[in-house]
C-alpha cells in the first residue's frame, strides 16, 4: 500500500471527459513531479488530490484512506497564490496555524507561525498586504502558509508559473531547500521539463487532451543536491529531457473533427437524381399533364 | 501655483458663476415707483417684472437668508430656526432610518448572495418594492406606526407615529442599494478564496466573518454610500409630509409662508450636506477596497 494511492479515476465536466483511467502511487517521502500540457487537466488532478472537487469514477487514497473533502492534511499551494488580501503576511499564516493548531497555546501557535515566515526569508515583509509585495513573495507566504499546517503531503499546483524567469529559479531553488530539509511527500504540477528534473525523484508526464491520462513514469537518479549550471551540461539530465518531451509529443493526439450538433445540408446534387421510373415515385395518382405544368415532389433520404 | 491646481478650482468657479449668471437673469427684478395719490400720500408700488416674477434674485435670496446663515444654530422657535440647526435635526433622523437600514440590508444582502434558491424567493418583491417613491411609503408608515409607542428606554425618549414612519420610510427606500451590492459582493468572491476555507476546514462562522466578510466590503461601502445619498433624499420628502421640524419640513413653510428665498437656501444647503455626507462615505469606502 503506497502513502497516496489514485486508482482508475475519472472525471468529466460537461460530459466531456478531462481525466481518464489516471493510476498514480507514490511512496512516502518522495517527491513527485507532474508535466503536461497546459489545459491537459493538471490543475483538475490536483483539486482531486486535495479533496476539493470529487471523481466521477475510481478512488483516491491518501495513507489508505479515501479522501472525502479538502482538510489541512493535504497542503496546497495554488497556481495564484490564493492568499487573503484584507491579512497581513504574518495573519495569513497565522490564520492557518491557527485554524489547525487549536490545541496550542497562543505563545506556541505564534512561534510557529514566526518559524515558517522565516524558513521562506519573509521576516521583513511580515506586517504588508499581499499587494505590497512582489508575485514571488507572494508565493512564498502561500508557501510558508501552506508548510505551516504540517501537512502529510504538499501538492504543488503549477506554484511557479505565473513568476518571471528569474524568481522563479530562486523559488525553485527555495523549494529544493526546504524539501531537503523537511523530506516531505510532494506532487508538483508543472509545464517545464527543466524545473520537473530539477526537483523531482520521478516525473510523471500527463498526456493531452481531452481524456488526459498518466504515461509511464521516469525516475530521475541525478545527485542531490542538483545545481541548474552544472545540471543543464549534464548527459542524463538531457536524456531525461528529451523522453519527457517525447512522450509528451507523442501523446499529442492529432486533432480530430469534434462531433457537434448541427444542422447539415445533405449533398446532393441534380445529378444525383435521377427518375428510374415515374412511377415509383409519384405513385398513380397524377401525371404532369401539360408541359410546365408543376408537381411537387416529397422524397425522404436517409443518411 | 501650477496650471493643473489653477484650473481645478478656476474652472468650477467658472461653472458656478454661469449658474448664478442664469439665475439672475430668470429672476424677476423688483422696481419700486413712488406716486403721490390723490390725497397726497406717498405711495410704495413694487412691481417685479423678468422671466419668473416671483422668483428671488441672487442678492435678495443672499438678503433673505443671511439671519438664517450667520446665526446658524439659533432657535427661535420650532420652525424657525437656524439652518444648521434644522440640519442637524434632519442627518439625527437620516443617522437612525440609515442605521436601520443597513442592520436589515446587509444580513438580507448576504443570504441573496449565498443562496441561490432565497434569491429567487425575493428577487420579484424586490424588483417590485425598489422603485417605489418615498413619497409612496409614508402613508403607508404613518398607518403602520398609528397606534404604535416606542420608548427609548434610558433617555425616556417617546417615537411619535409620524417619527417612526419617517424612519420606516427612509430604512425601507434606503436599504436596496446596501441589499443588492452585498449580494453582488457575496457572488463576486473569487473561488480561491473559498478554497482557502474549504482546505484550512474553517467553520461556518469562521468562513463568514473571516472570508466572506472581509471580502465582501468593497462592494457593502459602495452599498452603503448609495444608501446614504438615498436616505438623505427620502428625509425631505419625510419632512415635508409630516411637518417635522429639519431642512425639509422649513423648507415646505417657507413655501408656504411664500418666503421663496428660503426655499433656494434650503435647496443649496441640502445640496451641500449630500455632496458632503458623499464625500466622507467614498473616503471610508476608499479605506476598504483591497487589492
Amino acid at each position: 500500500m503506497s502513502f497516496l494511492e489514485v486508482h482508475n479515476v475519472r472525471k468529466s465536466y460537461a460530459g466531456a471527459h478531462v481525466l481518464a483511467n489516471i493510476d498514480l502511487s507514490i511512496e512516502e517521502g518522495e517527491f513527485v513531479a507532474i508535466i503536461g500540457y497546459s489545459g491537459s487537466g493538471k490543475t483538475t488532478l490536483m483539486s482531486l488530490l486535495a479533496g476539493l472537487i470529487k471523481p466521477d469514477h475510481g478512488t483516491v487514497k491518501l495513507e489508505g484512506r479515501e479522501i472525502a473533502g479538502p482538510g489541512p492534511d493535504r497542503g496546497i499551494v495554488f497556481q495564484n497564490y490564493s492568499l487573503l488580501p484584507w491579512l497581513t503576511v504574518y495573519e495569513n499564516v497565522a490564520l492557518a496555524v491557527d485554524q489547525v493548531f487549536p490545541q496550542w497555546t497562543a505563545d506556541e501557535r505564534r512561534k510557529h507561525t514566526e518559524k515558517y515566515i522565516r524558513m521562506v526569508n519573509l521576516e521583513p515583509a511580515r506586517n504588508k498586504v499581499p499587494r505590497e509585495l512582489s508575485g514571488g513573495m507572494r508565493q512564498r507566504v502561500s508557501v510558508a502558509r501552506t508548510l505551516a499546517l504540517e501537512p502529510h503531503i504538499l501538492l504543488l499546483d503549477e506554484p511557479l508559473s505565473a513568476l518571471d524567469a528569474l524568481t522563479r529559479a530562486s523559488l525553485q531553488d527555495e523549494i529544493s531547500r526546504i524539501w531537503q530539509e523537511s523530506r516531505k511527500t510532494v506532487v508538483l504540477v508543472t509545464n517545464d521539463p527543466d524545473e520537473a528534473l530539477l526537483l523531482a525523484d520521478r516525473v510523471i508526464p500527463l498526456s493531452a487532451g481531452p481524456g488526459a491520462t498518466l504515461l509511464e513514469s521516469i525516475p530521475v537518479h541525478l545527485e542531490r543536491p542538483r545545481d541548474r549550471r552544472t545540471l543543464l551540461e549534464d548527459r542524463e539530465f538531457k536524456r531525461l529531457r528529451n523522453e519527457i518531451v517525447d512522450q509528451l509529443l507523442g501523446s499529442k493526439k492529432t486533432p480530430t473533427a469534434a462531433l457537434t450538433k448541427k444542422l447539415v445540408l445533405p449533398d446532393i446534387q441534380p445529378e444525383d437524381i435521377s427518375i428510374t421510373t415515374s412511377r415509383a415515385l409519384f405513385g398513380a395518382k397524377r401525371k404532369a399533364k401539360r408541359p410546365g405544368e408543376k408537381q411537387v415532389v416529397k422524397v425522404e433520404v436517409e443518411l | 501655483m501650477n496650471k493643473s491646481k489653477l484650473e481645478s478650482l478656476l474652472l468650477p468657479f467658472i461653472g458656478i458663476a454661469f449658474c448664478v449668471l442664469v439665475w439672475w437673469i430668470i429672476a424677476g427684478k423688483s422696481t419700486i415707483t413712488q406716486t403721490k395719490d390723490d390725497w397726497g400720500d406717498v405711495v410704495t408700488i413694487t412691481k417685479r417684472e423678468g422671466l419668473s416674477a416671483e422668483l428671488p434674485t441672487p442678492a435678495e435670496t443672499w438678503t433673505a437668508s443671511r439671519e438664517y446663515i450667520v446665526k446658524p444654530f439659533a432657535k427661535r422657535g420650532e420652525l424657525d430656526q437656524g439652518i444648521l440647526a434644522f440640519t442637524w435635526l434632519s442627518l439625527k433622523l437620516v443617522a437612525q432610518g440609515y442605521v436601520i437600514a443597513l442592520l436589515l440590508g446587509t444580513p438580507l444582502g448576504f443570504c441573496l448572495g449565498l443562496s441561490k434558491t432565497f434569491a429567487k424567493v425575493c428577487d420579484p418583491i424586490i424588483q417590485i418594492l425598489r422603485p417605489v417613491s418615498p413619497l409612496a411609503w409614508l402613508p403607508l408608515g404613518m398607518v403602520l406606526f398609528l397606534s404604535a409607542k416606542v420608548t427609548i428606554p434610558i433617555s425616556g425618549y417617546i417615537y411619535t407615529a409620524s417619527e417612526l414612519a419617517a424612519l420606516f420610510t427612509i430604512a425601507i427606500c434606503s436599504m436596496w442599494p446596501t441589499v443588492l451590492n452585498t449580494a453582488v459582493g457575496v457572488r463576486a468572491i473569487p473561488q480561491d478564496y473559498l478554497n482557502v476555507a474549504r482546505v484550512l476546514k474553517l467553520s461556518k462562522t469562521k468562513t463568514l466573518f473571516k472570508v466572506l466578510v472581509p471580502a465582501t466590503l468593497p462592494y457593502m461601502f459602495t452599498g452603503f454610500r448609495l444608501s446614504l445619498g438615498i436616505a438623505w433624499l427620502v428625509i425631505v420628502a419625510a419632512e415635508m409630509l409630516t411637518g417635522k421640524p429639519g431642512i425639509g419640513g422649513f423648507l415646505w413653510q417657507q413655501y408656504n409662508a411664500l418666503s421663496y428665498a428660503h426655499i433656494i437656501l434650503c435647496i443649496l444647503t441640502i445640496g451641500v450636506v449630500g455632496f458632503v455626507l458623499d464625500r466622507l462615505m467614498s473616503l471610508v469606502e476608499a479605506r476598504f477596497k483591497t487589492a
